[in-house]
C-alpha cells in the first residue's frame, strides 16, 4: 500500500500521490464525462449540430435575398461569421443545462464528497464546451464554405477568427454555468437561458447590419459582444478595419471572465 | 486515536429560519453499524451533509477517524465513501464508467480504478449491465451501483442515506447482505433510515433523531424493549365502539390500550397471548372488530413511546431545507 498524505487510508488502496497536477487530471476527466454525453444523447447531438446547420440555410436561402448588408460583399460572407458567433451562444445553454441536471440528480454532492479538485467541476464543464465547439466550429466553416462562404484575407486571420470565436463561446460557457447552478434544474435552466441569449443574438450584427435596426436599438446592437464579436470575426475574413472590433470583443470576453468565474465558482461552493 | 470512527458534538445547522439540527452527539465505534433513525426532516440528510464534508455546521464538532470534518476536509474526503438518497450516477455514463470515473476523482491511479470497477460490478450483479447507459438500469440497479459508486475507493467509513427506500424486498435484502458484508471486513457504516425494521437487522446502536436532536440512542434490543415486540391494532366500525373497548380493554387486562380515532393499539412482549385475551374479551362484549392486524412496532410505535406523538414527517419540498417538524396533533384515548 502506498499513500503520499494521511496516515489513515484503507488498506488494499493505492492512490496517485496529491500532486500539484490532480486539478488537471479532475478537470480532464469530469470533461472526459460531459463529452460522452453530446455523443449519447441525441437531443445534445441535435441541439450542437443539425440547428446551427439549419440557421445556415435559413439566412443564406430564405432571408438572405432581404437582406441588405456590406455593399460589394455578397450575404453569404457577412452571415457566415454571425453564424459561428450565434452557434457558440446557443451551445453555451449546454452548460446550463448541464450543470443543472448534475445538480438535480445528486452527481454534485457525490463530487463534492470525493476527495477531487474543488475546480474540476467547473473547469471539467467549461472544458468540455471549448471542445464540442471546436467540433461545431469546424462544421460550420465546411457548411459556410459548402454554401458559398469565402475568406477575402488569409489563413492566419481566418484562424486567429476560429480562436476569437472560441474564446468567446468560452466566456459564455462561465456566464450559462451561473445561471445553471443559479437555477439547479434543467428545464427551468434552458427556460432561463433563453431570456439571456435571445437579445445578445437577434439584437445583434450577427445577421443584419445594426444600421438597418431603429435608433433607439442601435447603441445597443452596436455594442454588445456579440456584435462587436461578429464585427471582429467578420473584419478579420473579409478584411477592413479590425483592431477596434478585436480590441472590444477581447476586452469584453475579459470583463465577462472576471465577473463570471469567481460567481460561478462562488455558486458552486454553496451548493448542494 | 480514539476508537470511535466517527464522532459528533453539538452540531448544529440551520437553513435561514429552520433549524435542521440542534445540536447532537453520538459517536459510531470503528467497525459497527450505527443507524441514525428519524421521519423525513429529522436532519439525519443534514447530518450526513456535514459529516461527508458537503456542508458546513453552523456549531458543535465532528470527526470522521480522528479528522475534523471542516479543517480537514480533503482528508476526510480520502476515508469516506456516500450514497445519497437520489442514485448520484450519470445516466449517460455506462455502469462501469461511472465506476471508473469516481475511482478517477477518487485519485486512484486509472488501472485501479479500472480493477476495482470489474470487481464491484460482479459483486453487485451489474456485470451483464456493465456496458449499458446508467438510463438503461431499473430503479433497483441504479441505488446499487449508487452504493458499489460509493465503495469504489474501499472507504473505512461509509454513509449510506436511506438505501433501500424504493427498493423491492428482493433487492432490499442483498443490500443488507451487502451491508453485513462490508461490516464482516471492518468498514465503519453510518446508515440513516426511517424503517425500525432495517435499523434493527443491521445496526449495532440506534439514535433516534426527532426535530434535529436525539431523543434516543441505544441498542436495537434496548429501544424495542421499551416498546414489546409485538404491536396489536384493532379497527372498530365506529369511534364509540373503539372507546368502549380500549376502557374494557384497560380495566381487564396487563394492558395499556391506547385509541386513535376507531383504532385501538395495544403492544405486549407476548403477543399471542394478548391476542387470546383481547378477542375473548371483546366477543364477550360483542366488540368485536373490523378489522385486525398483528405487527412487529414501527418507527412510529418508537416514537410514539419516546415523545408522546407520531412521526408525522414535514412535507418538505427541498430535501436539504427539511427542518423541524411542525405541530402536531393526536387524539389518542
Amino acid at each position: 500500500m502506498t499513500t503520499a498524505t494521511t496516515t489513515t487510508v484503507a488498506p488494499g488502496t493505492r492512490r496517485v500521490a496529491r500532486s500539484p497536477l490532480r486539478p488537471v487530471r479532475d478537470a480532464l476527466a469530469v470533461a472526459g464525462r460531459n463529452l460522452i454525453a453530446y455523443r449519447r444523447v441525441p437531443q445534445l447531438v441535435v441541439f450542437s449540430t443539425i440547428q446551427p446547420v439549419i440557421f445556415v440555410v435559413l439566412f443564406r436561402y430564405v432571408f438572405g435575398g432581404a437582406v441588405r448588408s456590406i455593399p460589394g460583399v455578397p450575404y453569404v460572407d457577412y452571415l457566415i461569421p454571425g453564424i459561428f458567433v450565434q452557434t457558440t451562444v446557443f451551445g453555451a445553454i449546454g452548460s446550463a443545462v448541464g450543470l443543472a441536471t448534475d445538480m438535480k440528480s445528486g452527481l454534485l454532492e457525490r463530487f463534492r464528497s470525493l476527495p477531487m479538485a474543488r475546480s474540476a467541476v467547473l473547469a471539467g464543464r467549461t472544458l468540455a464546451d471549448l471542445a464540442r465547439n471546436v467540433f461545431v466550429v469546424a462544421l460550420m466553416a465546411a457548411v459556410g464554405f459548402a454554401v458559398g462562404f469565402r475568406v477575402h484575407t488569409g489563413a492566419l486571420a481566418f484562424f486567429v477568427a476560429m480562436g476569437l470565436v472560441l474564446l468567446f463561446g468560452y466566456t459564455l460557457s462561465w456566464v450559462f454555468a451561473t445561471v445553471g447552478l443559479a437555477v439547479g434544474d434543467p428545464e427551468t435552466a434552458q427556460a432561463a437561458a433563453f431570456p439571456v441569449m435571445a437579445p445578445l443574438v437577434f439584437a445583434s450584427s450577427a445577421f443584419v447590419p445594426v444600421a438597418s435596426m431603429p435608433g433607439w436599438l442601435q447603441p445597443f446592437a452596436e455594442h454588445q459582444p456579440v456584435s462587436v464579436t461578429a464585427s471582429a470575426v467578420r473584419a478579420l475574413v473579409i478584411g477592413g478595419p479590425t483592431t477596434s472590433y478585436l480590441v472590444q470583443s477581447v476586452a469584453w470576453c475579459a470583463a465577462i471572465l472576471l465577473v463570471f468565474a469567481p460567481i460561478a465558482v462562488q455558486r458552486y461552493r454553496r451548493t448542494v | 486515536m480514539t476508537d470511535n470512527a466517527i464522532v459528533v458534538q453539538g452540531l448544529a445547522k440551520r437553513f435561514g429560519e429552520v433549524v435542521a439540527l440542534d445540536g447532537i452527539d453520538f459517536q459510531v465505534p470503528a467497525g459497527s453499524v450505527f443507524g441514525l433513525l428519524g421521519p423525513n426532516g429529522a436532519g439525519k440528510t443534514t447530518a450526513i451533509r456535514i459529516l461527508t464534508t458537503i456542508l458546513r455546521p453552523d456549531g458543535g464538532h465532528a470527526e470522521v477517524l480522528g479528522l475534523d470534518v471542516v479543517r480537514h476536509a480533503d482528508e476526510v474526503r480520502y476515508l469516506i465513501g456516500l450514497a445519497g438518497q437520489y442514485a448520484a450516477i450519470d445516466p449517460n455514463l455506462t455502469g462501469r464508467e461511472n465506476l471508473r470515473l469516481t475511482g478517477r476523482l477518487a485519485q486512484m491511479p486509472t488501472a485501479d480504478a479500472r480493477t476495482r470497477a470489474d470487481e464491484l460490478l460482479e459483486r453487485f450483479q451489474l456485470s451483464d449491465a456493465g456496458d449499458r447507459p446508467a438510463r438503461t438500469y431499473s430503479g433497483g440497479m441504479r441505488r446499487r451501483l449508487d452504493v458499489a459508486a460509493a465503495l469504489v475507493q474501499r472507504p473505512p467509513v461509509v454513509f449510506l442515506d436511506e438505501p433501500t427506500t424504493g427498493l423491492d424486498i428482493y433487492s432490499r435484502n442483498a443490500l443488507w447482505e451487502m451491508i453485513r458484508e462490508l461490516v464482516a471486513e471492518g468498514t465503519t457504516v453510518l446508515l440513516t433510515t426511517q424503517y425500525l425494521e432495517e435499523a434493527d437487522r443491521l445496526a449495532h446502536r440506534i439514535a433516534v433523531v426527532d426535530g434535529g436532536r436525539v431523543i434516543a440512542n441505544d441498542t436495537p434490543a434496548a429501544l424495542k424493549a421499551q416498546l414489546g415486540s409485538t404491536v396489536i391494532e384493532l379497527g372498530m366500525s365506529e369511534d364509540a365502539r373503539a372507546a368502549r373497548a380500549g376502557e374494557l380493554l384497560a380495566q381487564r387486562l396487563d394492558a395499556n390500550p391506547e385509541r386513535d380515532g376507531a383504532t385501538v393499539r395495544l403492544t405486549s412482549d407476548d403477543g399471542s397471548r394478548l391476542l387470546m385475551d383481547v378477542l375473548r374479551l371483546l366477543d364477550d362484549q360483542d366488540l368485536a372488530p373490523a378489522t385486525l392486524a398483528v405487527r412487529e412496532p414501527s418507527m412510529d410505535d418508537v416514537f410514539l413511546a419516546l415523545t408522546g406523538h407520531r412521526a408525522e414527517a414535514e412535507t418538505a419540498a427541498n430535501g436539504a431545507r427539511r427542518g423541524r417538524r411542525g405541530a402536531r396533533a393526536r387524539g389518542a384515548a
